[in-house]
């Protein structure tokens, strides 16, 4: 109870100040809505590729930029982390008696939060361009819950690197180096039987792949409901991981103060 | 039981720089404790080993008996903390920082609503309080800061550089604040401060840190009457020639004597017998004098006493060696 009390308190704390950024709110909801529209116009002609089984490309990639903007969005969580590293309000609160899980897990929370709202905007957005998702509200709700699934695996590592590292320039290049080669390595843009070999393997241990294929599945027609639960639990499991990682950060952090 | 207790506190940070080389302390409950010394002595260490955020490399800390490190969890809802950096949030507003750090002490609803309206009263913050912190002057966020560490009522309350960076009427304010909280909440205070006038008026007893290392420790009388006598100052027409000061040197009860242009300091066993002395020996060697004063010694002796060095020569140092 208390540790859910105080993630509250942690998440309220983002979330308030998100919503005081009125440009930030604005960008945010611009972003994935930018990124269907291009992608979809830039790669329209794959939907004639033989073998490509989607009716739309803008139909089979909206699942792929939910993804995408759960990784980026999320990759970026840690500089929030860092600032307040800096500013001392970490260590106002490493001195009370928070539990310490509720730091990351708060800011996780305002992360999800904002994913969920940025992927129902896209999935809007698709279905006025004329998408369909075949398994209505049930569908879309499972694409979502995916999404915050890995963006909380995302925001938690970024947390993690930010305490251990307490650097903007090194979690700029980190994030930069990990997400987008993740996001490429996946069947995000692409389905899955028309990617090189070499692509299709690594994309196997690829976690924004596991919540593409997941995603995907539960906007088509025939949902693969044991596919999305198999790479919903990596998902969770990695969750697990990665919270307990940013968490235990901190050790390493009063150690070095 | 003594509220604080440090032994043999040492602590190196990666890269070798010795921050704590075996520093031990106590403190009375329901006294104002400060610590004293120069920037880089090891005071802001000493307070995050003590308030459970760093951990040493050796020796031991206890807080009202109780360990800093096995029992950090129980430390910490025994404590207030101002640290040296503010800890408020600026993208909330005072109420909101108020309330969030209430309710990690588990202070809700009613009670909750009741305590932040009185510190902020009380700080004298109840009409900036629901404007963003952001928009705070140094010293009303300060006191903002002040206010976070009083939220659950804190037996012990650590002060780190309070008044760095405020203005001289901001500074007095807050000198007076603590001073309220010290008698009418009987509270125990630890203030490190860089200013020895802070250390002289607030705090019943002090410990001079040095290096990383207690060098002296009693009350701020205590430790200036340690010093026997008082300190002589004369200021000379034009400088000073080896021959005068030699001459003063050698006058019975003179010592520690200093020349910095034409300033001449020297420790002196009773000030009014030593003047006219001091005078004529300068003006035999052909030295005009200007002025002279007497003062009575001040805790910046007791630090050149200790620490073989002027004050500001350590800040100047340390502020080198960064």
């Amino acid at each position: 109870m208390t540790a859910f009390r105080h993630t509250w308190q942690v998440a309220l704390r983002y979330i308030r100040a998100l919503l005081r950024q009125p440009a930030w709110v604005g960008i945010s909801l611009v972003q994935p809505v930018i990124w269907l529209l291009l992608f979809g116009a830039l790669f329209k002609r794959t939907a004639d590729i033989p073998g490509f089984s989607s009716g739309s490309y803008i139909e089979f990639l909206t699942p792929g930029v939910v993804v995408m903007l759960a990784v980026s969005s999320a990759g970026w969580v840690g500089m929030g982390f860092i600032e307040d590293i800096n500013r001392g309000t970490m260590d106002r609160l490493l001195v009370s008696p928070i539990w310490r899980g509720a730091l990351n897990l708060g800011s996780v929370a305002q992360s999800v939060l904002s994913i969920a709202i940025q992927s129902v905007i896209v999935v809007g957005l698709s279905l006025a361009v004329g998408a369909h998702f075949h398994n209505g509200v049930a569908g879309v709700a499972v694409l979502v819950a995916v999404a915050g699934l890995l963006g909380a695996v995302f925001a938690s590592l970024s947390n993690g690197v930010a305490v251990l590292t307490r650097q903007r320039e090194t979690l700029i290049g980190i994030v930069t180096m990990v997400t987008l080669p993740l996001t490429f390595l996946s069947s995000a843009l692409m389905q899955q039987s028309l990617l090189p070999g070499w692509i299709r393997w690594v994309a196997r241990c690829n976690p924004v792949n596991w919540a593409a294929e997941a995603g995907r599945s539960a906007a088509a027609a025939h949902a693969d409901w044991g596919l999305i639960a198999s790479r919903t639990s990596f998902l969770a499991l990695l969750l697990l991981v990665s919270a307990a990682f940013a968490t235990r950060a901190f050790n390493a952090y009063q150690r070095s103060i | 039981m003594k509220a604080i207790e440090a032994s043999n506190l040492r602590k190196t940070y990666k890269g070798g720089v010795r921050a704590l080389d075996g520093l031990s302390l106590e403190v009375e409950t329901g006294s104002i404790f400060g610590l004293l010394g120069p920037n880089g002595a090891g005071k802001s260490t000493t307070v995050k080993i003590l308030t459970t955020l760093s951990l040493a490399d050796s020796g031991e800390a206890r807080l009202a008996g109780l360990d800093v490190v096995r029992d950090a969890g129980r430390v910490r809802r025994s404590i207030g903390v101002v640290g040296q950096k503010a800890g408020l949030d600026p993208d909330a507003t005072g109420r909101e920082n108020l309330e969030m750090q209430a309710e990690i002490y588990g202070i809700r609803g009613g009670a909750r609503r009741e305590r932040v309206d009185e510190l902020l009263e009380r700080l004298g913050l109840a009409e900036a309080g629901g404007r963003l912190a952001k928009t705070y002057s140094g010293g009303m966020q300060r006191r903002l800061d002040v206010a976070l560490g009083l939220v659950h009522r804190p037996k012990v309350l650590f002060l780190d550089e309070p008044t760095t960076g405020l203005d001289p009427e901001a500074r007095t304010e807050l000198w007076r604040e603590i001073e309220r909280l010290a008698r009418e909440e009987e509270m125990t205070i630890l203030l490190t401060t860089h200013y020895l006038e802070e250390a002289d008026r607030l705090a019943a007893r002090l410990v001079i840190v040095d290096r990383g290392r207690v060098v002296a420790e009693g009350s701020p009388d205590e430790l200036k009457s340690d010093l026997r006598g008082d300190t002589v100052q004369v200021e000379l027409v034009e400088s000073s020639n080896g021959d005068a000061v030699g001459a003063v040197e050698r006058l019975p009860g003179v010592s520690e004597l200093t020349v910095d242009g034409r300033l001449l300091r020297a420790r002196v066993d009773s000030g009014a017998a030593a003047i006219p002395s001091v005078i004529s020996a300068l003006e035999q060697g052909g030295l005009r004098v200007a002025s002279a004063t007497v003062a009575r010694p001040s805790l910046d002796d007791v630090y050149l006493r200790h620490a073989g060095r002027s004050f500001q020569q350590a800040d100047t140092d340390t502020k080198e060696a960064a």
